[in-house]
């Protein structure tokens, strides 16, 4: 009988935890299912990150599992701090909107790791079920719900020969700023397709560094919204922690100018 | 005629790669040496060392490095089993797989073997994944 917690994957294939809680990079889902269990264990990793931004902090802390490297379950709670921005916007100092958001993906084709010889990248489908604990505000700033749906496909690819990782995802969504500031919005309020990437270079065994772009709906009036992008590096430290430091670009949020920062996060799991 | 000549420009720029892992790997002896602290690894990791009770393994440490010779481009012909047949009955799960690869790479950075280098083998190697991994 197999260790059913082996961690039998190979160091740095799991990813690390992007914002919401998924399997990924820094800000993008990625194919690869979380922690290091191959098709005969389970893995899980928890994660606590922090966003430090001119007018806002935005932190998040959750847990994922990774099942049979097939499915993963991740749970997260972002808690998003307006700081001076909350009394300039009329809510408050340091109001801070709350968001939680469950994933589900399933791995469905390819191997990103074992097809050298093959273009197919792994594949996974997703979906991201968020709610918002701030609707009396988000109506104010004319967000149509609390709560919604995003849904994804990823596609990821180790290129090892060249110590590249690829991943392009497009995404379904009606979400503004991820969600926190609720979903759908008086100037849209239907699903839009975005596209997200991530191009990682593996340095060494333990490093990876590279960058994200990922576009996001514009649904709100009052505020402009535009892509999101990173510029990061990723320390493994063992197959049971790691971290990663980030220069960060969330674009214009509520109306405060260009909100570019620092994104720390720490990972750890098996 | 032009995919001719595309064809030849491909492999004018694919030969000299091949050629350079094999130097990378410091020619037949380097692989040698990779494989013997490989082996030395192997029957060390608790992980894998069952698997090779029933193996010669001088002549695994022979067939291993005409394999890694001939996959990287080097002067040599492997004439060992194809790998279904090399891994027959041994029942070997993906954890066993990447233990083994984890210590091909350690054999390899003791070797010397930059890292980079040593990630062209490995993209060589992870498609007999699909041969060796049976559950």
């Amino acid at each position: 009988m197999a260790d059913p917690f082996e961690s039998g994957r190979l160091l740095a294939t799991s990813g690390v935890t992007q914002l919401e809680g998924v399997g990924g990079g820094g800000l993008v889902p990625w194919a690869l299912i979380t922690g290091y269990g191959t098709q005969d264990a389970v893995g899980a990793t928890v994660h606590g990150t922090t966003v430090w931004l001119p007018d806002f902090t935005l932190a998040s802390t959750g847990a994922a599992v990774g099942l049979f490297d097939r499915a993963e379950i991740s749970y997260a709670h972002e808690w998003f701090d307006s700081r001076q921005a909350g009394g300039r916007l009329g809510i408050g100092n340091g109001y801070t909107f709350n968001l939680d958001i469950l994933g589900l993906k399933l791995r469905v084709l390819g191997d990103a790791v074992y097809d050298q010889d093959r273009w197919l990248p792994q594949i996974a489908v997703g979906t991201e079920l968020k709610q918002s604990s701030d609707g009396a505000v988000l109506r104010a700033v004319g967000a149509r719900s609390d709560k919604g749906a995003d849904f994804y496909a990823a596609m990821t690819k180790i290129f090892l020969a060249e110590s590249l990782l690829v991943d392009l995802t497009v995404r379904l969504t009606k979400a503004n700023q991820f969600g926190l500031l609720g979903f759908g919005g008086d100037r849209s309020d239907s699903y839009h397709p975005e596209v997200e990437g991530s191009v990682a270079y593996l340095v060494s065994q333990s490093i990876a560094m590279g960058a994200e772009l990922r576009t996001k709906p514009d649904n709100l009036r009052f505020a402009h919204e535009g892509a999101a992008f990173d510029v990061f590096g990723a320390y493994f430290l063992t197959k049971h922690a790691s971290a990663t430091l980030a220069y960060v670009g969330l674009g214009d949020i509520a109306r405060q100018g260009a909100q570019n920062g620092v994104y720390l996060s720490i990972q750890v799991g098996f | 005629m032009r995919a001719i000549i595309l064809a030849v420009a491909l492999l004018l720029t694919a030969a000299p790669a091949q050629a350079a892992l094999f130097d990378d790997l410091g020619g037949e002896a380097g692989i040698g040496h990779i494989v013997s602290l490989a082996a030395a690894r192997f029957l060390g990791d608790p992980r894998i060392a069952a698997t090779f009770g029933n193996t010669n393994m001088d002549r695994f440490q022979r067939m291993l490095t005409a394999q890694l010779c001939q996959v990287a481009g080097g002067p040599c012909l492997y004439k060992g089993h194809d790998m279904v047949a090399a891994h027959h009955g041994l029942d070997i799960n993906q954890a066993q797989f990447n233990a083994l690869v984890e210590d091909l790479q350690d054999a390899m950075t003791a070797s010397g073997v930059a890292y980079h280098a040593q990630n062209r083998l490995l993209a060589l190697l992870a498609p007999m994944q699909r041969d060796v991994v049976t559950r």
